[in-house]
């Protein structure tokens, strides 16, 4: 029977995700409850943050300045026609800090950051340094997830509020630069309209949100990983997708909810 | 069982181990005396590594109890477990170096995360290990840079840093030219004497190991099928023994996969 057949392999793939995420639930915990042993390892924390924040600066900075100024461009035709392009500093501000520096960056993020953590620490399953480490007494998931996860989480909520700013300043070049809108208007309506504790901390809350997200799923994803070249492959770009959809679930259920 | 049960650092009863209904290990019984090297032999994936595993607490058994120095390790919390591995080393068969550390760094990683020593003694230390393996002029290598018997060196320098009672080798001599499998066997027997350690080996190359282990255990389909000395295991009458040692292709470990009959099946798919 064919639909018998097909409902098994459906119930299988069903069980299958409960168990993963069952285990990628425990792990969190684990992660949560080992958390205060960063206090020993700041010199660990600042290397992570590195690799993982400094080395994406390039590709944020890049990624904000282009969606900045296309905005620019894009909001200024929109706006002119109505005669409202002195607007154009509150609407480029106000798509950038509330929804496409912290929904950008963290799809960025999983991109440059995400993908190179589960890599990093797939290869190290396979290659057993994680086993070695149990076996010289040190918990894993202290010396090499707790920092990775940590930095993760630190640097996404920065690299957005560095993404919203230059994305301000593209749009700024292009609108006041390029296209003849007033400097002034551009920034004054920008301070009367963006309000900080509404837009800019709800911005700030999605990105931290995100960072959890984006830094529980790379280092899950690369613990979990199979221990094979072929495993740790399809870790990495698990963890682009899911990032990705759980990034852009959440920042609809995060705007109904604050907006 | 071999001598005296009090002379065993490790003592192994009943083990059982599954992995996804697949038996691995049944109802294993091992002693692993004090201050001698044990070798641990069987065709690939009979779950010699498993053991390995299972001794030094990374897997939790079915059933069965592993005992070292008294303590019962299935039964011992995780801090518990830790101080015992600090005891413990462990070569696995890759070295597993940390590909983000150097020679030097890796052996000192033991010293510095279990002890508050100072930088110097820390230096001297490291450098002891690294010249009883030979390698103390590769402090600067990366480990990318090490061929794999160096790294396998490495690795011992590490595994004895914190000067440990035993040590476990997975599979130590596999994929190394001999010259390489020639320094590994003598340093496996220097540490095992001149450090007073005891040394587990798991491997499948039965010269290397008949030439270095005092006591061998056989171990084929989840269970010890034979145990001895190496003299003694190679006057072993089983036919699977002879075929085992000798490495024969055929015998009663069949070259072929359980299939159903030739002529028939190759009939079958003329009808198909």
């Amino acid at each position: 029977m064919i639909w018998l057949d097909s409902l098994q392999e459906f119930g299988q793939i069903t069980l299958k995700a409960i168990a993963r995420m069952g285990r990628g639930n425990l792990f969190f915990l684990s992660v949560l409850r080992a958390l205060p042993s960063l206090r020993g390892g700041t010199d660990l924390l600042a290397q992570q943050i590195y690799s993982v924040g400094v080395l994406s600066l390039q590709i944020i900075m890049v990624s904000g300045l282009s969606v900045g100024m296309v905005l620019g461009l894009q909001g200024y035709n929109m706006l002119v026609d109505f005669g409202a392009e002195q607007s154009l500093g509150q609407a480029t501000a106000l798509s950038l800090v509330r929804e496409l520096g912290p929904v950008l960056t963290a799809l960025l993020f999983a991109g440059r950051a995400g993908s190179a953590l589960t890599a990093e620490i797939g290869l190290m399953k396979v290659t057993e340094q994680l086993s070695a480490m149990e076996m010289m007494a040190v918990d894993p998931i202290k010396r090499v997830i707790v920092p990775r996860f940590v930095a993760a989480l630190i640097s996404l909520p920065m690299l957005a509020a560095i993404f919203s700013a230059i994305g301000v300043l593209g749009g700024f070049f292009v609108g006041a630069g390029l296209l003849g809108v007033d400097s002034g208007a551009f920034w004054s309506q920008m301070q009367s309209k963006v309000s900080f504790g509404e837009d800019v901390l709800n911005g700030f809350i999605k990105s931290v949100v995100f960072g959890v997200v984006a830094a529980w799923i790379a280092v899950f994803e690369g613990y979990d990983a199979v221990p094979t070249t072929e495993g740790v492959s399809r870790a990495t770009t698990r963890t682009v997708v899911e990032t990705a959809f759980a990034v852009l679930g959440l920042d609809f259920i995060l705007t109904a909810v604050m907006f | 069982m071999n001598g005296n049960a009090d002379d065993s650092l490790v003592k192994v009863r009943g083990l059982s181990f599954r992995r996804n209904e697949r038996v691995i290990l049944e109802n294993v019984d091992l002693d692993i005396p004090r201050g001698k090297i044990t070798a641990i032999m069987g065709p690939s994936g009979t779950g010699k590594t498993t053991l390995l595993r299972l001794i030094g607490g990374q897997l939790p058994p079915l059933q069965g109890s592993i005992e070292i120095d008294g303590l019962n390790v299935p039964a011992l919390k995780l801090p518990a477990l830790y101080e015992l591995r600090k005891r413990m080393g462990m070569l696995f068969q890759t070295g597993a170096l940390f590909s983000d550390l150097t020679v030097f760094e890796n052996v000192a990683f033991p010293l510095r995360v279990h002890t508050r020593l100072p930088e110097n003694l820390i230096r001297d230390l490291v450098l002891m290990k690294l010249q009883a393996v030979g390698l103390r002029g590769a402090r600067r290598l990366m480990p990318a840079e090490l061929s794999g018997g160096m790294a396998r060196r490495v690795a011992l320098a590490r595994a004895i840093a914190l000067d440990p009672m035993m040590i476990m080798y997975d599979e130590p001599f596999t994929g190394q030219d001999p010259i390489t499998v020639g320094i590994i066997m003598k340093l496996i027997q220097q540490l095992n004497t001149t450090l007073g350690l005891t040394s587990i080996i798991v491997s499948h190359d039965v010269l290397e190991v008949s030439a270095i282990a005092d006591y061998i255990y056989v171990i084929a389909d989840g269970r010890v099928m034979e145990h001895g000395t190496p003299t003694a295991l190679g006057r072993s009458q089983s036919a699977w023994m002879q075929q085992f040692l000798q490495g024969l292709p055929d015998g009663p470990a069949p070259f072929h996969y359980p299939a159903s009959d030739y002529a028939t099946e190759l009939l079958e798919a003329d009808d198909a």
